[in-house]
């Protein structure tokens, strides 16, 4: 079953003609995934790799295609208006992929987003990945940037901040022969659509998903929040890691929300809370999947 | 990106937000002249504040000898005196770190007769995604000490980012402050404005401590912004030219300006062990995954997910620059990122900088195999890792 997208799931990428858009359309439509229109103001009417039609707005894209889904390339002074456009459109999902978007444009696109049906992944994100029966996984739905082939289809979920430190999770089980259910990043940034808490209550529903292996990073308390509910409701194992304990405070570590402010947001804080939930600890990165079976 | 009290102070007053009336010196003969200018309105008393991207500045020590860093002055000729022992020097404080930052700039203003000190700041609030208005009584100290002590004399607002902050939500928070009835108009006024300017400018926190009731000359009160520090968006600044020329290179690391400029995001730490990575969550844990092994992590080094030759070769002149750094680890996840490019970067930069020092790296996902020929057939003296965990544990043990 999977979470949020399965190999069927249409979808559109706002900002597929620029280079950055493009060369990830293109790789997703390698990967099997359905890419059936794109979005780019001023150039409705192309097409894109010759088979993927190209609208002005997404409302047109969705009302001749129907798909229920975004993937959004578009550089920052415009990306929280493509966000609004895609929720203004009835999209299930809208996964942005932008990094770099000023903090105050998404502290307004949430609010925007109250009482709407879309849920937002990101920004500054990886993207999402079902993994597919095919060849390295394909034939399943990979939005976003995520190497397709680091995958297997199988039955772990994984949540993470960071795109390469899911990768690592990933690729350490696809090469111990367990597959995942589905692969979400939620992204780097301090206000995004959907939290690590989000995710993991929607894995604990999910028939397909049997583990759970969770990435977090300094800044925040996404983590202790996910880590408190989990202790009280998640019937599957956990495994967690938490990067950042050598940053130093208040500087921003790369990520626009890893930053220790105030005392706040520690990694140390991070880690307690997990093994305070029950959560399995990983010490370093290499040690995230052998951490999670052990308890399977 | 952060900014000087009196630049911050401007943007306050743009604002509407009563801060004392005061000017930036950056000579004796500017001090001078904004002194007599103070002197010469009426004020019986001028501070001459150190102009530096650091707090503790009141307590600080210059290196000279000279105490403190904030100094009140009863005449023209004292603020002079003053000015010359401070201009141009460097100033210790708990925040700044043994080196010290050169005062280049003085901030030369009405000393305020303070009343009472009180505390406000605006900054994002994670838990809710909204704007933070946050005030207490207890101003001129460390608000994280109140926070923990007396947690109760904190109040926090949070604001509806479609509407800003509303009036009665301003006249709420100043009566929290316990201020005279007299002076709630004044106040809300004053909140609005350092609202707006948390808003209108686009900063990640505006911080007002002490935010002070303060006596005028004809004995009535009033409240004035006494200091005030401002941390800006970076992702906002493109649409802030004239903050953005508000920048201080002075106040920051010469090798992250450097890095800045070959879109490396890079900051230097104290240790001896470098590293080079793809993604700032995998950055992180190989700096923590080398201190878990015994090392000492000499940065962080993002070098994202489109590296060239060209920002590959970059990066290690930068590291190489740090004259603490000792062996270099090198750990990428080519997603989209092939280890053959990236092999190709680190051979052309370990050769054009004739790197002598140990160098490992780990190299992993796709086209690994032509990566890793690339760099077994380069001739160079490196050592490969296999997981993150045995590349950190190979250049601990080298260095």
């Amino acid at each position: 079953m999977a979470i949020l997208v399965t190999p069927e799931t249409k979808v559109l990428v706002q900002g597929i003609t620029g280079g950055f858009g493009g060369r990830h359309a293109k790789l997703s439509l390698d990967y099997g995934s359905q890419i059936v229109a794109g979005v780019t103001p001023g150039k409705g009417g192309q097409k894109f790799e010759d088979k993927v039609p190209v609208f002005d707005t997404v409302h047109q894209a969705v009302a001749e295609t129907g798909a229920t889904t975004s993937a959004i390339f578009v550089p920052p002074p415009f990306a929280a208006d493509a966000i609004l456009e895609g929720v203004d459109a009835g999209l299930d999902l809208v996964v942005c992929i932008t990094e770099g978007i000023p903090v105050n444009d998404m502290v307004k696109v949430k609010r925007a987003l109250q009482g709407s049906k879309t849920r937002l992944i990101g920004p500054n994100c990886p993207g999402i990945v079902t993994p597919g029966e095919g060849e390295g996984s394909s034939g399943g739905c990979r939005i976003g940037i995520a190497p397709g082939y680091i995958h297997k289809k199988g039955n772990i979920g994984v949540v993470s901040r960071s795109g390469t430190l899911t990768y690592e999770a990933v690729w350490q089980l696809t090469c111990r022969g367990v597959g995942q259910s589905t692969c979400v990043g939620i992204g780097g940034d301090p206000v995004n659509g959907t939290s690590h808490l989000d995710v993991i209550k929607m894995f604990n529903d999910d028939p397909d998903t049997h583990g759970i292996i969770m990435i977090g990073e300094i800044g925040g308390s996404a983590e202790e929040e996910a880590a408190a509910w989990i202790r009280d409701n998640c019937k599957k194992p956990v495994a967690g890691f938490i990067a950042g304990t050598t940053a130093p405070p208040g500087r921003r570590m790369g990520h626009a929300g890893a930053i220790v402010s105030g005392g706040k947001g520690t990694a140390e804080a991070k880690i307690a809370a997990f093994r305070e939930a029950g959560i399995q600890v990983a010490e370093t990165p290499s040690e995230m999947a052998d951490v999670l079976l052990k308890v399977m | 990106m952060n900014i000087h009290e009196y630049q911050a102070k401007e943007l306050l007053a743009r604002h509407g937000v009563n801060v004392p009336s005061g000017q930036s010196c950056k000579s004796i003969e500017e001090a001078e002249q904004a002194a007599r200018n103070l002197f010469d309105a009426g004020q019986t008393m001028v501070v001459i504040k150190s102009q530096i991207h650091a707090g503790g500045r009141g307590k600080g020590t210059f290196k000279s000898g000279f105490k403190g860093g904030v100094h009140l002055c009863k005449s023209v000729e004292d603020t002079v005196e003053k000015a010359k022992s401070m201009l141009g020097e460097v100033l210790v404080t708990k925040q700044t770190g043994p080196d010290g930052r050169e005062v280049k700039t003085l901030l030369v203003a009405s000393a305020e007769k303070i009343v009472k000190e009180l505390y406000l700041a605006v900054l994002l609030d994670r838990n809710s995604s909204r704007p933070m208005v946050m005030a207490s009584t207890e101003g001129g100290m460390d608000i994280e000490e109140v926070a923990e002590k007396t947690p109760e004399k904190i109040v926090k607002e949070t604001v509806d980012p479609s509407m800003g902050l509303l009036p009665y939500q301003a006249r709420k928070i100043a009566a929290a402050l316990e201020l005279p009835s007299g002076l709630i108009g004044q106040a809300a006024k004053l909140l609005m404005g350092v609202y707006q300017t948390f808003w209108k400018c686009d900063a990640s926190m505006v911080e007002i401590n002490p935010l002070c009731i303060v006596e005028n000359v004809d004995g009535s009160q009033g409240i004035a912004a006494v200091d005030a520090k401002i941390s800006l968006d970076d992702n906002a600044l493109y649409r802030h030219k004239d903050i953005m020329e508000m920048r201080d290179l002075g106040e920051e690391a010469p090798l992250e300006i450097e890095a800045g400029k070959y879109d490396l995001n890079y900051i230097k730490l104290d240790g001896n062990i470098a590293c080079l990575v793809n993604g700032a969550g995998l950055a992180m844990a190989t700096m923590d995954i080398i201190k878990h092994f015994g090392g000492d992590p000499a940065n962080f080094l993002d070098v994202g997910g489109g590296a060239t030759r060209e920002q590959v070769t970059a990066a290690f002149r930068i590291i190489l620059s740090d004259p603490n750094v000792k062996g270099i680890l090198v750990n990428i996840f080519g997603g989209i990122m092939q280890c053959d490019v990236i092999a190709e970067g680190v051979v052309a930069a370990a050769k054009e900088t004739n790197l002598s020092i140990p160098l490992v790296v780990r190299l992993e996902g796709n086209n690994v195999e032509i990566g890793k020929k690339i760099l077994n057939d380069s001739g160079l003296q490196l050592i490969s890792g296999d997981t993150m965990a045995d590349a950190a544990q190979k250049i601990v043990a080298a260095v």
